[in-house]
């Protein structure tokens, strides 16, 4: 087979391959891609709605940890803003959460505007704080 | 005793500088020796660095940052790379010592080839040891040294953290020696098939440890973290990942290269960019622009410097490869129907796959320039690396199959078929039988469809049983590989999609079903370590007239103020019981524990998978005995 002709397939078949997999991966990026809501931002927004799916941050208000029916807990999230998000959480805490810890959940909002997180992220360790988090004034804790 | 250390860098940058300069000019004996005085200067200079951490010399600032007295030997030690400055020197130690391994053991009858190959390398060590010392120095004294050290972040005490770190050195460095060879071929403008051969052991010498470095590292992940994953498509492990897809197509293409002379200027791009994503990599784990779960030293203004270098060395690369690029022809004539042409392929499929982790990784960085934040997780790579991987993945026996140059016998129309009708038979007992989702479905299919072609490929060559033994170590290395990447497949969705989780709340002497397994709270009990103290839960699970003790811990690290999570692991032949402890409740109901309990089916074989890739490219690179 002459060069030229291989040349042409071989950038041919790159180039639909490229194609497909740009398709492919700005389909899943527009169904997966997580926004990210402080309290702040979710009030600028008018509030979420039933099935809000996303990432919630911001830092544990002391006192607002509650502990339900076997593994369930609830607690509040805030920022430097008035506003708050309650969020529900059925599963393990990570190490470092506790009260005014800086908090990443992941999950969906149910009807009543109440965070029903899948996940939960705390900070690492002393130095580290949430990227999402920076600039954000938490509570003394 | 540091100073000293400090003065030896200092040697090591002379050194490296001597060496890039002679090397470029072609003197092939002198940049030899420079490379070797190079590492034996670097190598004292860490050797005072580990010293200071083992006598918690706390008059260094390093030592005094991140160690203690009372952690354990092992964890002074390997602490030295536990940290931002320590990990440098390594890297740097490693870069000079590919530079001497390169001098010592590069035996072509091109002297001028080897000499530029050796400069480019000192370069590389140059720009490492000027941010070592200029930016990153870990030999800065105290003034007034402190009575105890910060300690050392307790997520990292773990034995892994004396061989994983060094083995991700190994393999992202030893891409900095590929992409020397690379350059010094471009400058000659001869990439041929005395060019491949080098860099093929060379490649290799850098996979191999990359390979295991990885997989240390997500095993360490799966039993430090406590949620049960092995791999979380975190931006630091993509950042390892993409240097090990490159490496993975660059392995292949080099083999074209030696052998045929053919993809030469491919593989010379590959090669500069397998170490570029080496650099990128290093830049996103450093600069710590992008959350990760992982634990690892983070300084944001530091990173901007690895971007630097990366531009510098990747971009002067780059151009290097434009110009070259034209001129760089040749190699035996190939049709499409051909193991070049299902290689060039199954190569351009792999870089679009890496592209798209790529694109998920830094996505976040991108909408973050235009005001949003937004995070990417698992569901995005499962939708675009994943199918786009398996359709390499699947085409992968048909390149060994088909014979350079032109091949005879079946077309892919016919491995489609026959990939199809494996695909029917798994589906309909996936689906109909074991009620499995789709993914894993298609990966039991892709699995069987790698081991099976890899036992075909054997048994091609040999013909007959009794020459199977007597094939060249290459092929049995090649064909144990590629089973390691079918029994990677079958553990990697099996586990993925059937992992059981399940969080409980338990009350001393409560039981509760897990997959199977009836878990009992007998006890919670205070325990007490050389640095640490834990509360320790006994898990008492059974499972018909099997019993399993577990007792995971939760301890917390006074020096560092951190707690953190031991989990307890029980194999068995069908997969691990794995129990995390979480924290101690008071509920309306009483007073509980919480744990979060796991069983995740096949694990070991993702793990026996990836030792099989490790050993079966290890193997290819023992050279052929000579028969007498």
């Amino acid at each position: 087979m002459r060069a030229r002709t291989r040349r042409l397939w071989t950038v041919g078949v790159a180039a639909v391959l490229i194609v497909a997999a740009a398709l492919l991966a700005i389909f899943a990026l527009r169904l997966n891609a997580d926004l990210f809501y402080t309290p702040e931002k979710l009030a600028e927004r008018g509030g979420p709605e039933l099935g809000l799916s996303g990432k919630v941050g911001g830092f544990v208000e002391p006192g607002s940890i509650t502990f339900g029916e076997g593994a369930e807990m609830t607690f509040r999230v805030i920022d430097d803003s008035p506003h708050v998000i309650v969020v529900r959480y059925e599963g393990v805490t990570p190490d470092l959460f506790r009260e005014a810890s800086g908090v990443v959940a992941t999950g969906t909002f149910d009807g009543e505007g109440v965070f029903e997180a899948t996940n939960l992220l705390a900070k690492h360790d002393e130095n580290y704080v949430p990227r999402e988090l920076k600039g954000i004034e938490g509570p003394a804790s | 005793m540091i100073e000293l250390g400090h003065f030896a860098a200092f040697l090591a940058l002379g050194a490296a500088l001597a060496q890039g300069w002679f090397g470029l000019r072609g003197q092939r004996d002198l940049a030899g020796q420079m490379a070797l005085v190079s590492c034996a200067t670097m190598a004292i200079g860490f050797a005072t660095i580990i010293v200071a951490f083992a006598r918690s010399d706390f008059s260094v600032a390093l030592v005094a940052n991140h160690s203690h007295t009372l952690k354990p030997f092992l964890y002074k030690i390997a602490g030295t790379w536990g940290n931002h400055e320590g990990s440098m020197a390594l890297w740097c130690l490693v870069t000079t010592a590919f530079g001497a391994a390169g001098a010592w053991l590069m035996r072509t009858d091109r002297p001028l080839f080897e000499a530029r190959a050796l400069g480019v390398q000192g370069l590389i060590g140059v720009g490492a040891l000027v941010y070592l010392l200029f930016a990153s120095s870990p030999f800065t004294r105290l003034d007034v040294p402190p009575l105890q050290g910060a300690s050392l972040n307790p997520l990292l005490q773990d034995p892994a953290l004396a061989i994983h770190p060094p083995l991700l050195y190994l393999g992202y460095v030893g891409y900095s020696f590929v992409f020397a060879l690379a350059a010094a071929g471009l400058i000659e403008g001869r990439i041929d098939q005395t060019w491949a051969k080098v860099a093929r052991g060379w490649s290799m010498a850098a996979f191999v440890p990359l390979t295991i470095g990885i997989m240390l590292g997500s095993y360490w992940a799966y039993y430090e973290l406590g949620w049960g994953g092995w791999w979380f498509w975190d931006p630091v492990e993509n950042a390892s990942f993409m240097p090990w897809l490159i490496g993975a197509a660059l392995l292949h293409s080099v083999i074209v290269t030696e052998k045929r002379g053919s993809f030469a200027a491919w593989t010379a791009l590959l090669a500069v960019l397998a170490f570029c994503f080496s650099i990128l990599g290093a830049f996103l784990v450093r600069s710590g622009i992008l959350t990760s779960v992982h634990a690892f030293a983070v300084d944001p203004m530091r990173g901007s410097f690895l971007l630097a270098g990366l531009c510098i060395y990747g971009g002067a690369a780059l151009v290097l490869f434009a110009f070259r690029a034209p001129s760089i022809t040749g190699g035996a004539a190939w049709a499409l129907k051909s193991r070049e042409g299902a290689l060039m392929a199954n190569n351009i499929v792999v870089i679009v796959a890496t592209l798209t982790v790529l694109l998920g990784t830094l996505f976040p960085l991108m909408a973050e320039a235009a005001g949003w934040q937004m995070s990417v997780g698992e569901p995005y790579f499962n939708l675009t690396f994943a199918p786009i991987m398996t359709l390499a993945l699947i085409m992968l026996p048909v390149v060994q199959a088909w014979s350079w140059g032109h091949a005879e016998g079946r077309g892919w129309v016919q491995w489609a078929a026959a990939f199809a009708g494996i695909m029917a038979v798994v589906g309909v007992f996936g689906f109909g039988v074991w009620d499995l989702r789709t993914g894993a479905v298609i990966g039991i299919a892709v699995g069987i469809w790698l081991i099976a072609g890899a036992g075909i490929e054997l048994w091609r060559r040999a013909k007959t049983p009794g020459r199977l033994f007597r094939l060249p170590l290459r092929v049995w290395g090649m064909s144990l590989a590629h089973a390691g990447i079918g029994i990677f497949m079958f553990g990697a969705v099996i586990e993925t999609t059937e992992r059981f989780e399940r969080t409980l709340a338990l009350s001393t002497g409560e039981s509760a079903e897990v997959a199977g397994w009836t878990v009992t709270l007998n006890s919670v009990r205070s325990i007490e370590g050389p640095n640490w103290y834990a509360d320790e839960a006994a898990l008492v699970a059974t499972r018909g007239d099997e019993e399993a003790m577990l007792s995971p811990q939760k301890r917390f690290y006074p020096a560092a103020r951190m707690p953190t999570t031991e989990t307890a692991i029980h194999k068995t032949p069908s997969g691990d019981l794995y129990a995390a402890l979480g924290d101690f409740r008071r509920t309306e109901t009483g007073q509980v524990w919480t744990f979060r309990v796991y069983f995740n089916p096949l694990i070991d074989l993702i793990y026996i998978g990836v030792i099989l890739i490790s050993l079966g490219a290890a193997m290819t690179m023992i050279p052929r005995r000579r028969r007498a």
